[in-house]
């Protein structure tokens, strides 16, 4: 790899990406005698939209419960930032700047969209309890800012109306909207979308499309994403990693992947004779 | 104004005071219930465990002296000093959170996803063996603890009700000030679940398990939080009812007490444990004040159940439960 390469590209659109933010080396993932991930690597530049797709059962959600600490792979390394990660748990790996939704959508059901979108920024709140009590000095600052951040989210994601609203009230793909507010508010350094799209219509898959593209547009926010429709992934996503059996077939541009053979092979099918 | 109800205010008034302490208990049953999934049938034996505590410390009692004793032959029981009431609150609130970090560490990490009937059990478990542990500490005796809350009859409260009605109502200071600690209690409570980061962290936990930990909340931490402000309420509710009562093994079950209250206030929810505590207290008093003597009396030992039962079954989630919708 030249300097060049490392220093990162510029897409066709003309967004500019950087380094390497996250890298899997060499992951392999077992439950029991079922191999889930068998030795992957692949890297995550600073900006861009990379995509894992795969047939059901290929192991992609396995791989993001991987990057974001759910699971613990048996072998391999991941590296942030160039330094090797340490075995985290989960809300570590999200104090370290990694935010994610759910395929089955976790959000807390019981408390109104704003309120949820204010625990994506637990993170960034570090006063004192006693200063929290007193309501004053940093406490006070903290909240407010938090609270006009989570806002400018709401605003963006265009789920004013039902911000007092609890979300147990809310239709499903309002609440894979609420979600990824959510994960937004803590101002990810790597996003994680597992399926962002997955039940959903034609055309809440495309306001869903828009929205992703319109986060790492405005915000520059990395995103990773997992998705079954080949057709928005395609549309969506700088590079692609496919994954099929828990093994790596293919890893490059959308068109690269659309002309590899063994892709083609895993998502069409192939003749044995 | 009819005698009859002139008894019949001092009778509400004494229920709604009994009620809050109710209510007390039950607090601490929701607080875990809520943030983990876990009835905690110990909090009875925790409040017990608490008060016997706070006796030691204050009498400055040698932990563990039969067992020292035993051992070593030697003839230790008291280290001869006396701890004002606020030290001995301080340090049993030390140990009530180190219990809390043990009961976590020991017990519950170990049974993060077990059915609810396994957690449950575990806390029937814990409860005996907190049981045998306070007993080991501090001896069995039936203790008296003085700290310093006022008690007997309200004089002004008599005075006053005595020239309105010509009746003057007994009201146990006691109780007065247990009422106004626990309104402030529960005001500090709410405060903190509403408007405090870890507040904030509990109630998300207390949601979503998983969605809490992929926001960057550490379930272990909130737990422990959790057992210790519930071990918090313990110990006042254990420094009220053993003034009144006494610290014995009587005290533990006063969370039977509780159980009833969580069913009409729902296991969830905060204002329906005060509620709930409100509407026992003065249903039983009440109940045995008009009722009793025709029914031969003795209705307070069942009353507080009957009435969870028939409410249970117009109203399974309780006054404040959190709604059980089915989506289908």
């Amino acid at each position: 790899m030249t300097l060049a390469e490392d220093m990162g590209y510029t897409t066709a659109d003309g967004r500019k990406i950087g380094g390497v933010v996250m890298e899997m080396k060499n992951i392999t993932l077992r439950f029991g005698g079922v191999v889930a991930i068998k030795d992957i690597s692949f890297d995550i530049r600073e900006g861009e939209i990379r995509a894992i797709i795969g047939p059901n059962g290929a192991g992609k959600s396995s791989m993001l419960n991987v990057i974001s600490g759910f699971y613990v792979p048996q072998d391999g390394e991941v590296l942030f930032h160039g330094k090797k990660r340490p075995q985290m748990k989960p809300f570590e790996v999200a104090q370290q700047g990694i935010a994610r939704t759910f395929q089955n959508i976790a959000l807390f059901e019981g408390m109104s969209v704003l309120d949820n979108v204010m625990t994506g920024r637990l993170t960034h709140m570090n006063s004192s309890i006693w200063s929290q009590a007193l309501w004053k000095g940093k406490a006070e600052r903290e909240e407010v800012e938090n609270r006009e951040i989570c806002e400018r989210i709401i605003d963006f994601l265009e789920i004013q109306s039902i911000r007092k609203t609890p979300v147990a009230r809310l239709p499903y793909g309002l609440k894979k909207r609420v979600e990824l507010a959510r994960a937004l508010a803590s101002e990810p350094k790597l996003l994680l979308l597992d399926e962002p799209m997955a039940g959903m219509n034609v055309e809440e898959k495309e306001d869903m499309s828009r929205f992703i593209l319109d986060v790492n547009d405005e915000f520059g926010t990395t995103i990773a994403l997992i998705e079954h429709d080949m057709g928005v992934v395609m549309d969506l996503s700088d590079r692609v990693v496919v994954m099929d059996y828990g093994k790596k077939i293919g890893d490059g541009t959308p068109d690269e992947v659309r002309n590899n053979q063994a892709v083609i092979d895993a998502y069409l099918g192939v003749s044995h004779d | 104004m009819p005698d009859q109800l002139i008894f019949g205010m001092e009778v509400f008034l004494n229920g709604l005071m009994a009620g809050v302490l109710y209510a007390l208990v039950a607090l601490g049953f929701v607080l875990i219930y809520k943030a983990s999934g876990i009835f905690n049938y110990a909090q009875g034996v925790m409040a017990l465990f608490a008060a016997m505590t706070l006796v030691g410390v204050m009498e400055g009692q040698v932990p563990f002296s039969h067992l020292i004793n035993a051992v070593l032959g030697t003839d230790v029981h008291h280290f001869g000093w006396h701890l004002p009431a606020l030290i001995g609150i301080l340090t049993t609130m030390a140990v009530m959170v180190g219990l809390a970090w043990l009961v976590q560490k020991i017990i519950f990490k170990h049974l993060v996803g077990q059915e609810p009937i396994i957690l449950f059990m575990a806390t029937i478990g814990l409860a005996y063996f907190m049981e045998g542990l306070g007993d080991m500490m501090w001896g069995a005796d039936i203790k008296k603890l003085d700290v310093g809350l006022p008690q007997g009859i309200n004089i002004w409260i008599d005075e006053t009700t005595y020239g309105i009605f010509g009746y003057g109502f007994f009201i146990d200071n006691l109780d007065i000030v247990a009422t106004i600690i626990a309104a402030i209690l529960v005001a500090i409570l709410v405060a903190f679940s509403q408007y405090t980061k870890q507040g904030r962290a509990m109630r998300a936990v207390a949601d979503d398990h998983q969605a809490a930990l992929s926001v960057g909340v550490s379930l272990n931490f909130i737990w422990v939080m959790v057992w210790s402000v519930a071990g918090f309420v313990a110990l006042v509710a254990g420094i009220m009812w053993g003034t009144k009562s006494g610290v014995q093994f009587s005290l533990s079950l006063i969370a039977l007490k509780a159980l009833p209250v969580l069913m009409l206030g729902g296991f969830t929810s905060i204002p329906g444990a005060i509620v709930g505590g409100l509407i026992i207290g003065v249903g039983e008093k009440l109940f045995e004040f008009a009722v009793g003597p025709l029914i031969g009396g003795a209705t307070e030992n069942w009353f507080a159940y009957v009435l969870a039962l028939i409410f249970l079954v117009f109203r399974p989630q309780g006054l404040f439960g959190d709604k059980i919708i089915e989506r289908v």
